[in-house]
C-alpha cells in the first residue's frame, strides 16, 4: 500500500483508510469525512470527560480543544489515565496541558491544543470556531449561558453537558432544530428533532412529564438547584448536606406538583456523598457521550433527545425526553 | 465513591483477563483505575495497524508486537504499583489448565472467537471460577455473568452453526457476491498461490475418472514457453470463458437458473498493450506490503467499484506482480486480508467471476470486509462493555448473586433503554456442558471414518481440543504429546476405520464417551445407525441431536428494581454473541486448526412472547438484521456436493 497517498481534496488518505477501517465500515466514508472536519471544545477534564476525549480522538475528529486550569490533584490522578504517574512531569501544569499531551499520543491526525482561562467568558466569537461544545463539569449558569450563546450563532454549534455522581450519570443534548437520515426499510427518509434549550428543557414543569420519568432527572435538578443557591462549587457536596437538600426538594415538589416520594432519600445521599466518580461509570457514560457526539458531527444514526441517564445500581441506561414541545 | 468493604474486595482479588483486544484494552484501563491491584492476561495476538482506531493502549510503533504485553506496560505509566502478568500465549495451551484457572477470583473474557469462549467456559466450570463474558459488534453489545450451579453456563444456549454453502453452490451455481468471494479465494487463489501438493477439492473433483485423461495436465501451473501475460490470459480464459462454457454444455443446470456469460479476455480488453501503465514501470519494490496492482494501474480509491474491464486489469496485473515480485511466497501463500495484493486479486477476480453470472460488482474495501470477515469495531462500544463487565466483576466479588445482570447494548432504544439489563437465566438442565446431558449421533457406522467423528462432531461440533475417546472402558482414540509410539500408531489406524471396523466396534446403540482432561470436559454420544443422509441438508452425513435446546419458552424479564408497575416484562433481545475482531472464513480442509480459524457468529433469536405487537422488538431485529446483512459476519464452510456436479465443477 502506497501511504499518504492524497486522492483528491475530498478523500481520505491511504493512511486514514487503514486506521478507520473498522469503523468506516459502519458509518461510512461521508461521515468519516464529515468527523475529521469538525473541531470541538471541551471543558472540565472529568473522569468521564476524559474517557469522552479518548473516544473521539480514537475516532479521528479534526481538532479538540481542552479547558481546564485546574493543576493536577491527587484526585485527578485516581480516575484519570491521561495523568502518568510522575510528579516531576506534572508540577505547575494543569490538568487540561497534562491530558493534552496524552491524548495526542493515540492519534496523530487528531489536532489536540489547550486553551486557558474561564468557560463562562468565552463570547460567541470564539465558540464559532467549534462544531460542538462539551461540558464536564460547570455551574448551571455557565451551561446555561453557553448554551444560549451557542443557540444564536448563526453557525450550528452542538451543545452537550456531562455529569456523572457516585454510580450515576447524566449527559443532556442540545442540537437545536437537526435534521438526518433515518434508514426505514432501505429508504433514507429525512428526519427532523427540535431540541429545547438547557433552561427550557429543566422549566418544564414535573408534573407534565411522563409518569415513568426517570427518578434520576429530578433528583439532578435537586441537587443543581442546591448547589447554585449555596453557590458551591459543582460536585463539592457532603452528606451533612441532606437536610437543606431535603427541604429544597419538598418546595421543588410541591411547586411542580409531584409527590415527595418520586425522589428517594437514598439517592439524594448518593448523589451528595458520592462525589469522585466511579471508573466503571465514567467508561461507560464516556461511551454513550463519544458516540453521540460522533453521531451528531457526522450526521449519521439516529441522535439521542435529549437526556440520558445511568445508574449502575440498576444498570440501566435510558433515554428521557424532556421537553415542553 | 465505592464502599470499603467494596474496595477492600476489589484490592485483594486475583483477577484473569482473556483477550487484550478491543475490549481488552478497555477493560484492562478501567479494573486499573477502579483499584485492582493483581491482573493477568492473556492474548496470543499482536499488534495490527486496523487495530488503532480503538484499541488505545497500542500506537504505530507497537505494531507487531505483543497484545498482552504492550497493554501491560501502557497501564503501568498509570498505575506503576500494581501487579500486571501478561502471558503472550493461546488459553487453549496446556499450561493454562484447571489448576491455573483456579486462582483467580473472577475470569474476565473480551474474545473474538467462539472456539476461545467455549474453552473457557469448560475451564471455568471446572475450576469453579465464576467467569464474565462479553462481545460487541458495531453500535451493539453484551455482558453475561456465569457462575456455576447458580446461573446458566456460555453453552448453555444453543450457539449458531457457521454459515454453510454446498460445493456446488461456489463452484457452479453463484447466486450472491459472497459465493464469487469464497471461490476466489478458496478455490482459486489457494489453487494459483497455495499450497499445490495439498489436496483440496479442487483436486480431487477434477481428477474424476470419467475425464482423468484430459487432466492429467495441472493447468494452474505456469508453462516453460510463457510470460506473464501469456500465463495470465491463459487462466483467465479458462476459467472465466472456458469452465462457464463447459458448464454451459450441461443443459439440465440452467433450467430454472440464469444462465452465466463466459467471458474471454479478448473481449473484455480487445486492443493490445494493454499493460502500458502496468509493470512495464521497473519501480525496484522491494517491500511486499506497498505492492499494488490497482496503484500501478492508476486506480487509487478503494471504496469505488472498478469496470469488467478495469477489474480484468486488475487481475491479469496482480497474477503478474505474484510471478515476478514475489515468486517466493507462491506455493505456501494462504488468503491474508492485510495482505494488499492478495486482497486485489481476490477482488478482481470475485468481479469477473460475478459479471459472468450477472450478480453486482463490488468495491475493493467491501470485497475485503468480505473476504476477511471484517467485523465491525468501535472504541465506544468496547468503552462502555468493560465498564459493565467491571460492574458485573465487582458485583461477583461481593458475591451479590442477587443483584447479577446480563446487560445489552443496543443501537436503537428498547422501551427507552440503550443499556438494557436483564436477569441472568438459570442453569439449562440439558445442557451436554454443564448438566452433562448425554447426546445422540445419527450416523451411517458401516462408512463413516472414525477421522471424521473426530474432526466434525468431537473438534468442531463439541469444541474439544485434546479429545479422548472411550466405548465402555476401550481407548479408541486420544491425543497428547506424552503417548507410546504404538499407540499412536493404533490410534492413526484407527482413524481410518469405518465405526463398526474398530478393534470395539461401535454400532446401533454404543455409547462412546468423549473426555477432555484439560478442559476436565466430560459427554455421552448415544450412536444410532442411520443408512441415508440428505446431501444438501445433511452435507456432513451425521446429524448431532441434542445440541439446541429452546430457551426461549422459558419466561425472562428485565430486572426491575422499582419502576416495574411502569414496565411491561420484557421480550428478550437478541443475543449478539459475537467477536471483536476479525475472522476467517472457515475452510472444511482446515477446520481443524482451531488456533487460527476465529469466527464471528450473531445470534439472532428473538421472542416476543409477552409483547405481541412487538412493537419494539421489531427495532432490534432491525440491529441485528444489519449484522446479517453483510456478507462479512457469514462464517463459510465449504462442503462435498452431489457426484453429478462435481464432474464440471472443474476449477482452473
Amino acid at each position: 500500500m502506497v501511504l499518504g497517498v492524497i486522492m483528491g481534496k475530498e478523500e481520505l488518505t491511504a493512511q486514514e483508510t487503514a486506521l478507520y477501517d473498522r469503523q468506516i465500515r459502519i458509518w461510512g466514508v461521508d461521515a468519516q469525512r464529515r468527523l475529521s472536519k469538525s473541531h470541538i471544545l471541551v471543558a472540565g477534564m472529568t473522569g468521564t470527560i476524559v474517557e469522552f476525549c479518548k473516544n473521539i480522538v480514537l475516532a479521528g475528529i479534526g481538532s479538540v480543544v481542552l479547558l481546564d486550569d485546574r493543576l493536577v490533584t491527587r484526585e485527578a490522578l485516581s480516575v484519570n489515565f491521561l495523568v502518568p504517574n510522575d510528579e516531576e512531569k506534572l508540577k505547575g501544569r494543569s490538568l487540561a496541558e497534562v491530558c493534552c499531551n496524552s491524548l495526542k499520543d493515540f492519534n496523530s491526525m487528531v489536532h489536540v491544543s489547550v486553551e486557558k482561562g474561564d468557560l463562562s467568558a468565552l463570547d460567541g466569537e470564539i465558540l464559532d470556531k467549534f462544531d460542538a461544545v462539551v461540558i464536564g463539569r460547570a455551574s448551571f449558569a455557565t451551561k446555561k449561558t453557553i448554551d444560549g450563546i451557542c443557540r444564536k450563532r448563526s453557525k450550528k454549534i452542538a451543545f452537550f453537558t456531562v455529569d456523572c455522581r457516585d454510580s450515576c450519570g447524566e449527559i443532556f443534548v442540545d442540537l437545536q432544530n437537526y435534521v438526518y437520515n433515518q434508514k426505514k426499510n432501505d429508504d433514507n427518509v429525512e428526519c427532523q428533532f427540535h431540541y429545547p434549550s438547557l433552561e427550557e428543557a429543566v422549566a418544564v414543569p414535573w408534573n407534565r412529564l411522563p409518569k415513568n420519568v426517570t427518578k434520576l432527572y429530578f433528583a439532578m435538578r435537586v441537587i443543581e438547584r442546591f448547589e447554585a443557591a449555596e453557590g458551591r462549587i459543582p460536585g463539592e457536596t457532603t452528606a451533612a448536606d441532606i437536610s437543606s437538600v431535603q427541604q429544597l426538594r419538598g418546595e421543588l415538589c410541591k411547586a411542580n406538583s409531584i409527590n415527595e416520594s418520586r425522589i428517594p432519600d437514598e439517592l439524594l445521599k448518593r448523589l451528595l456523598e458520592g462525589t469522585r466518580e466511579h471508573p466503571p461509570v465514567c467508561a461507560i457514560v464516556g461511551g454513550i457521550l463519544g458516540q453521540e457526539v460522533i453521531k451528531a458531527l457526522s450526521g449519521k444514526g439516529n441522535p439521542l433527545k435529549n437526556f440520558f441517564f445511568f445508574d449502575a445500581k440498576d444498570g440501566k441506561g435510558i433515554i428521557e425526553d424532556i421537553s415542553s414541545l | 465513591m465505592a464502599s470499603e468493604q467494596e474496595l477492600q474486595a476489589i484490592k485483594g482479588a486475583k483477577v484473569l483477563m482473556v483477550g487484550a483486544g478491543g475490549i481488552g484494552c478497555e477493560l484492562l484501563k478501567t479494573l486499573a483505575l477502579s483499584g485492582f491491584e493483581d491482573i493477568h492476561i492473556i492474548d496470543m495476538d499482536t499488534i495490527e495497524v486496523s487495530n488503532l482506531n480503538r484499541q488505545f493502549l497500542f500506537r504505530q510503533c507497537h505494531v507487531g508486537q505483543s497484545k498482552a504485553k504492550v497493554a501491560r506496560e501502557a497501564v503501568l505509566k498509570f498505575r506503576p504499583n500494581i501487579n500486571i502478568t501478561a502471558h503472550h500465549a493461546n488459553v487453549k495451551n496446556s499450561e493454562f489448565n484447571v489448576d491455573f484457572f483456579k486462582q483467580f477470583n473472577v475470569v474476565l473474557n473480551g474474545l473474538d472467537n467462539l472456539d476461545a469462549r467455549r474453552h473457557v467456559n469448560r475451564l471455568c466450570l471446572a475450576a469453579g471460577v465464576p467467569l464474565v463474558e462479553s462481545g460487541t459488534t458495531g453500535f451493539l453489545g453484551q455482558v453475561t455473568v456465569h457462575v456455576k450451579g447458580q446461573t446458566e453456563c456460555y453453552e448453555c444456549q444453543p450457539k449458531p452453526t457457521p454459515k454453510t454453502y454446498p460445493v456446488c453452490t461456489i463452484t457452479s451455481t453463484p447466486t450472491k457476491f459472497v459465493h464469487c468471494i469464497v471461490w476466489a479465494k478458496d478455490l482459486l487463489f489457494a489453487k494459483l498461490f497455495g499450497d499445490r501438493t495439498q489436496d483440496n477439492d479442487l483436486n480431487v473433483h477434477s481428477a474424476d475418472a470419467t475425464n482423468s485423461s484430459k487432466n492429467n495436465e495441472d493447468i494452474s501451473v505456469q508453462r516453460d514457453d510463457e510470460d506473464c501475460e501469456k500465463y495470465g490470459k491463459r487462466i483467465y480464459d479458462h476459467v472465466f470463458g472456458y469452465n462457464i462454457d463447459l458448464a454451459l454444455s450441461n443443459e439440465e443446470t440452467w433450467k430454472n437458473r440464469n444462465k452465466p456469460k463466459p467471458i474471454y479476455i479478448k473481449d473484455v480488453l480487445p486492443e493490445p498493450g494493454m499493460h502500458q501503465n502496468g509493470t512495464n514501470n521497473t519501480l525496484d519494490i522491494t517491500d511486499k506490503s506497498s505492492l499494488s496492482a490497482m496503484h500501478s494501474l492508476g486506480l487509487m480509491n478503494p471504496q469505488d467499484t472498478w469496470t469488467l474491464a478495469e477489474n480484468s486489469k486488475v487481475f491479469l496485473e496482480a497474477l503478474s506482480l505474484f510471478l515476478k515480485k514475489r515468486e517466493k511466497d507462491i506455493g505456501s501463500l494462504s488468503f491474508d486480508k492485510d495482505d494488499q495484493l492478495s486482497v486485489e486479486f481476490v477482488t478482481a477476480a470475485a468481479n469477473v467471476r460475478a459479471a459472468s453470472f450477472g450478480i453486482p460488482m463490488h468495491s475493493l474495501f467491501e470485497s475485503k470486509g468480505i473476504a476477511g470477515n471484517i467485523v465491525h469495531a468501535i472504541a465506544t462500544t468496547n468503552a462502555v462493555i468493560a465498564g459493565l463487565i467491571v460492574i458485573e466483576a465487582i458485583k461477583v466479588l461481593k458475591n451479590a448473586a442477587n443483584s447479577f445482570r446480563m446487560t445489552y447494548c443496543v443501537e436503537h432504544p428498547l422501551k427507552k433503554m440503550l443499556l438494557m439489563p436483564v436477569e441472568p437465566f438459570e442453569p439449562n438442565k440439558s445442557c451436554y456442558v454443564c448438566s452433562e446431558m448425554p447426546l445422540t449421533l445419527e450416523v451411517n457406522t458401516h462408512k463413516t471414518k472414525l477421522r471424521e467423528i473426530v474432526e466434525k462432531i468431537v473438534k468442531n461440533k463439541l469444541g474439544v481440543n485434546l479429545p479422548i475417546i472411550m466405548h465402555g472402558s476401550t481407548l479408541i482414540f486420544e491425543t497428547g504429546d506424552d503417548l507410546e509410539e504404538d499407540m499412536v500408531a493404533n490410534y492413526a489406524l484407527n482413524l481410518e476405520k469405518a465405526l463398526c471396523d474398530l478393534p470395539s466396534p461401535v454400532t446401533s446403540g454404543t455409547v462412546l464417551t468423549v473426555e477432555d482432561f484439560q478442559q476436565e470436559f466430560t459427554c455421552s454420544i448415544n450412536i444410532t445407525h442411520r443408512e441415508e443422509f440428505d446431501d444438501e441438508k445433511e452435507p456432513e452425513g451425521m446429524v448431532l441431536l441434542g445440541l439446541t435446546p429452546d430457551l426461549y419458552e422459558k419466561p425472562s424479564k428485565v430486572a426491575t428494581t422499582e419502576e416495574s408497575t411502569s414496565m411491561a416484562p420484557q421480550e428478550k433481545p437478541a443475543t449478539v454473541s459475537d467477536s471483536d475482531d476479525e475472522i476467517e472464513i472457515v475452510v472444511l480442509e482446515e477446520s481443524n486448526r482451531f488456533a487460527g480459524s476465529k469466527r464471528k457468529l450473531v445470534e439472532t433469536s428473538i421472542t416476543n412472547s409477552h409483547d405481541p405487537k412487538g412493537k419494539d422488538g421489531i427495532n432490534v431485529a432491525n440491529d441485528v438484521g444489519k449484522l446479517d446483512d453483510g456478507h462479512d459476519d457469514e462464517v463459510v464452510v465449504m462442503k462435498a456436493c452431489n457426484e453429478d456436479v462435481r464432474k464440471k465443477a472443474k476449477l482452473v
